[in-house]
Parts: structure tokens; C-alpha cells; sequence
């Protein structure tokens, strides 16, 4: 039971909890952040897993879940950006950067100010 | 699968949009917006000859990208399903973007700003995103058109900078990246028990199992997280109502069915005969729960676009109500049938009723310097086309016939009372009831009578008045469709 593919598998499915489990009861949204990338972990390692367990003979690993996996970790990655890039804009904007709030007062006008 | 002739016609339907981002981009400024309304009109024609080629060919259209054949390439391929949106989308976005002139036009002296040059390029994004959506005959393609439509959503939510705003975008990107995470992870679970990812190949090997089952909880999870089903409709309301009127009928008209329809791909396509009666069930109560929940919830509020937000949970709940309704009972599986037709008409009548809603709100909004329910006294008389597009939006809602959402409800309803659930019949109908509810507190508001005729604060854009007008007219009559003699829907199943 205890051979390499499967241990990755627990791995993966340990990460996954973890990051689930961090993303709900953190409310700051930098740990929330943090815990989508523990999730994203836990999911890039079991493509890894199953890549290597789907191989034919021969090979060494089968190559199409390598793929998906470097573009899942680009996506992954491209979505931290934009996340970490709003949370400093609402640090900039305003006083604390928690989720919880109001629901927000309509724009002044639906002209946007210009120039920003 | 090989590709079929006028194939080339889906690829052009996602590829015309993002050329049109990348030229906006590239020219900046005025040319953004040009560009934007050329590639909308583009994009219409190709919709229209999709269909006209579907309908000739009375089969689904498929493209084998670079020659590959699934398993080793991937295929694109619209069904009726995929054609219907794909149509829907085009006319709301035309829509959309003849309303957004006035909102987002580049101020004469400037180069180039901000807000338009956004705007106009996410629209486009979020268009060929859509078609992406729609078209994709692979899981993991779906994913990243998922992951696309969400980057290109989430800064529409934001526009305007403000604190508030950009708290509301931010938790909606967490909501979508976590269901987009949860997506990912059934599909790999997917990949690893059947080695494929094509939807059609891996319908034909999919078995109940505990892979099986999992994937599709998973899937399901967090594909429920993007679309704001009950209880995780928590991000919507402020994220749709915060922004600009003309991003606020994108997000509530149209993003949202994007990882609906793909919940309807995996249930239909993939699933059908893996998941089970009571899993169906508790779809349909989550639903249930964003009907009474969302419509009680918009009677009480105080401002207009926060109520048409919340009017929007709780419509999308009627989107759910389909899944125990298509399950049939002697073939063990989902059938397509009358409530798959009645969902998607749903859908469909609810992205043109709402976006129009929206707009009108919007005019509204500019006009009277506010959108307090309480205060629209002598609106009616002020803005009477925009009024009427409010109303005729919110009569589909109700389902009135002959708008589409009373064609819709009616297919729904038949197929409830064939299947014996008469529990979803009583919630279709309070959901009605409320609805009505709701849409005539603002209308009683709007047209009562006021000592001194209002003046608008700003003049009103004939256009942005006409542009919602237009899509709830659409939405009226959509429900004429019966009386047509085409089963578009059921193309290419």
C-alpha cells in the first residue's frame, strides 16, 4: 500500500484538507490567499501522483497530466497576483483590509471619474 | 470525431473576442471602444451563422483543434445547449454595449482613460470567455475558460476604485477561487480513474464508484460557489450592485450562467447516470431555499440595485429547480427533456430581464441622483421608457406569459407535476408571488403622483433608454418561441 504514488496521494489529499480547512475559519484575506495556494499545492502534487501511477511501460511518467499541471500553475499563480494586487489596492483605499463590511453605497454617479 | 464542415465557425467565436481584446489593448483609447463595437457586431454574425449552420445540418458542430482527435488533441463542439447561450449572450452583450456608449465613452481632451479602456476590453473578454464556456468539449479547457471569465469579471466589480468596491471584488475572487480550486481537483480525480478529460469519451467509460462520486461533489461544490447558489450567494449582492450599471448586467445577466451551464455540462453530459435522486434533490432545495430566501430579502430592501441583485439569487435558484425533474425514474439517469428545455429558457430569459433591469436602474440612478426605493415618486411620468423596461424585466421574472419567464416556469411546472414533485410546484409559485411583489413595490412607487413634476437631474441618453428597453422586450416575447416549429435545444444530443 505504502508505495510512492500512493503516498503522494495522501500528501495531496492532506494538503487539500489543510488548505480548505484554512480557507474557511481565517477571516484576514491574505491567509485565505496563502490557504488557496496550500489547496492548489495539494491538487498540483496529486496530478503529479497520478501521472506517474497512469505511465505505460517505458515511461517514466504519463505526459498529459504534466501539462495540465504546468498550466493549473500558472493559473494558480496569475490568480495570486490578482488577488495580493486588490488586497493593496483596498489597503491603499481603505482603513483595515477585512472582508467583513457593509454592502457598499452605489457609485456617486454611474460616470466613472475619469483619468484614474 | 472529425471536424464538421463550418467547424471553423467556433473557433472564430472565441477567438474574434480576444483578438479584440488584445487590438483594444494595443490602440488604447478611443480605438478601444470602436474596436469593441465592431467585435461585437462581429461576434453577433458569427452567432447567426452558427445557428444557421446548425440548423441546416440539424446536428452538432465540431472542430478538431490542429487535426488531433480526442483523446491524444482536444475538440470543440456546440450542441443546442451551447448554440441557445452562445445566441443569448451575443444580443445581451449587443445590448450591453450600445448602453455603455454613454457611460464609457473616453472624455474629449484625454487620450485615454482608465474606466472605458477597462471596460470595454473585459466586456470583450468576458464575452469570448463565455463562448469558451459553451463550446469546450474538455474538462480541463473548461477550467481554464472558467478561470478566464473570472479574471475578466472580477476587475468589472471594482471599476470605480472605491474601498468598498474593491472589497466586494475581492471576495468574490476568493469565492471563485476556491470553487475553481475545488472544479480542478474533481477534475484530476476524473483524469486519474478513467484517463481522459474529454467530456464524450469520458461519458462512455464513467461508472458510479466512489471516483465517481467524489469528482462530482467536488465539482459540483465549487462550481455552486461561482454561480451563487444558496448559501454561497454571500459575495453577490455587493459585488453586483456596488458597480456601474452597464458591469452590473454583464455580472448578473451573464457571468454567472457561465459556471451554471457548466454545472448543466456535467450533470447532462458527463453524470447523468452517476448521480443520483436524492444529490438532484438537495440541488433543487438549495434552490428552493435561494428562491424564498433571495425574494424575501429583496422585498426589504431600501435601494433598487440592491434589490434587483438579491431579485438575481433568488432567480438563479429557479435555475436548479430542473435537476430532480429531468431524473428518470425507468432509465436511472438525467433525460433531456421539457425541464432541461424549461432551465435553459430560464436562463436565457433571465440574463436579457435582468441585464435590461439593471440598465433601467441605472438611468434611474443617474437621473434622480439616488435609487432609494421609497423616494421614485413621479419616476413613471419623468422616465417612462425607462420604467417600462424595469417593468416588462420584472414581469418576466414573475412569468407573465408571454414572456419567456412564463414559458419557462410553465415547462418547469409540467414536468413537476408529471414527476408527482408537487413541492417544487409550491415554490415556483410563492417565488412567483414574491417576485411580484418586489417588482410591483417599485412600480407602485414609480408611478405614484408627485405635487411638482420631477425633473431629471441629468439629461437622460435616449440610447441607454432605448438599449434596455430592447432587451426587456426580448425577454417578453421570448416566450413566442413556443409557437416555433424548431427543436434548437435538442440539436446535436
Amino acid at each position: 500500500m505504502t508505495d510512492a504514488p500512493t503516498l503522494y496521494g495522501l500528501c495531496a489529499a492532506a494538503l487539500v484538507g489543510v488548505g480548505v480547512y484554512g480557507f474557511i475559519v481565517n477571516p484576514q484575506p491574505l491567509r485565505k490567499i496563502l490557504a488557496f495556494n496550500v489547496v492548489g499545492s495539494g491538487v498540483f502534487v496529486l496530478f503529479g501522483a497520478i501521472a506517474h501511477r497512469g505511465a505505460g511501460s517505458g515511461w517514466g511518467g504519463d505526459p498529459v497530466p504534466q501539462a495540465l499541471l504546468i498550466t493549473g500553475i500558472v493559473v494558480a499563480f496569475s490568480a495570486t497576483a490578482l488577488a495580493v494586487t486588490l488586497l493593496l489596492r483596498l489597503a491603499d483605499e481603505a482603513d483595515s483590509v477585512s472582508l467583513a463590511s457593509d454592502t457598499p453605497a452605489p457609485a456617486e454617479t454611474d460616470a466613472i471619474p475619469h483619468g484614474r | 470525431m472529425t471536424t464538421t464542415p463550418g467547424g471553423l465557425l467556433l473557433v472564430l467565436a472565441v477567438m474574434v473576442p480576444f483578438v479584440g481584446v488584445l487590438a483594444g489593448f494595443a490602440f488604447g483609447g478611443r480605438t478601444a471602444q470602436r474596436v469593441a463595437m465592431f467585435t461585437i457586431l462581429a461576434g453577433l454574425g458569427i452567432a447567426i451563422a452558427i445557428a444557421a449552420t446548425m440548423l441546416r445540418s440539424g446536428a452538432a458542430l465540431v472542430y478538431v483543434l490542429g487535426g488531433w482527435a480526442p483523446p491524444l488533441g482536444i475538440a470543440l463542439r456546440a450542441d443546442g445547449l451551447a448554440l441557445v447561450m452562445m445566441l443569448a449572450v451575443a444580443v445581451v452583450i449587443l445590448g450591453i454595449g450600445v448602453y455603455a456608449r454613454a457611460n464609457f465613452g473616453t472624455p474629449s481632451g484625454v487620450r485615454e482613460a482608465r474606466a472605458p479602456l477597462v471596460f470595454w476590453t473585459l466586456l470583450l473578454a468576458i464575452w469570448g470567455s463565455l463562448n469558451l464556456v459553451f463550446v469546450s468539449g474538455d474538462l480541463f479547457t473548461l477550467y481554464v475558460a472558467l478561470e478566464l471569465l473570472t479574471f475578466a469579471a472580477v476587475p468589472l466589480v471594482c471599476l470605480d476604485g472605491r474601498g468598498e468596491t474593491l472589497r466586494a471584488a475581492l471576495r468574490y475572487l476568493l469565492f471563485a477561487l476556491l470553487g475553481s480550486m475545488l472544479y480542478l481537483l474533481g477534475a484530476v480525480l476524473l483524469y486519474g480513474a478513467y484517463g481522459t478529460l474529454d467530456i464524450s469519451l469520458l461519458a462512455a467509460r464513467i461508472r458510479p464508484g466512489p471516483a465517481a462520486w467524489s469528482a462530482a461533489a467536488l465539482m459540483t461544490t465549487g462550481l455552486l460557489a461561482k454561480t451563487a447558489l444558496f448559501p454561497l450567494h454571500l459575495w453577490l449582492p455587493p459585488a453586483h450592485a456596488g458597480a456601474p450599471a452597464a458591469a452590473s448586467a454583464v455580472l448578473s445577466g451573464l457571468v454567472v450562467k457561465g459556471s451554471w451551464f457548466l454545472v448543466v455540462r456535467l450533470w447532462f453530459d458527463v453524470l447523468p447516470g452517476v448521480v443520483t435522486v436524492p444529490s438532484a434533490q438537495l440541488l433543487a432545495a438549495l434552490g428552493a431555499a435561494a428562491i424564498l430566501f433571495g425574494s424575501v430579502v429583496a422585498l426589504r430592501q431600501a435601494r433598487l440595485k440592491l434589490m434587483i441583485a438579491y431579485s438575481t439569487v433568488a432567480q438563479l435558484g429557479y435555475l436548479f429547480l430542473m435537476f430532480p425533474l429531468a431524473f428518470s425514474p425507468e432509465w436511472a439517469r438525467l433525460v433531456s427533456g421539457d425541464a432541461l428545455a424549461g432551465g435553459m429558457l430560464q436562463a436565457i430569459s433571465h440574463a436579457t430581464a435582468k441585464a435590461a433591469m439593471f440598465m433601467a436602474a441605472g438611468v434611474l440612478y443617474a437621473a434622480l441622483g439616488h435609487d432609494r426605493v421609497a423616494d421614485l415618486a413621479g419616476a413613471g411620468r419623468a422616465l417612462p421608457v425607462s420604467v417600462s423596461a424595469f417593468t416588462l424585466g420584472g414581469v418576466s421574472l414573475i412569468g407573465l406569459p408571454p414572456s419567456g419567464g412564463f414559458l419557462a416556469k410553465w415547462l418547469l411546472l409540467t414536468a413537476a407535476v408529471e414527476s408527482g414533485q408537487w413541492w417544487w410546484v409550491a415554490v415556483m409559485l410563492a417565488g412567483g408571488l414574491l417576485t411580484a411583489g418586489y417588482v410591483f413595490l417599485v412600480l407602485g412607487r414609480a408611478l405614484a403622483g408627485t405635487k411638482q413634476p420631477l425633473t431629471p437631474r441629468a439629461p437622460v441618453s435616449r440610447s441607454q433608454e432605448a438599449a434596455a428597453l430592447a432587451l426587456a422586450l426580448v425577454s417578453m416575447l421570448l416566450g413566442l418561441v413556443a409557437f416555433m416549429d424548431t427543436e434548437l435545444i435538442g440539436t446535436g444530443r
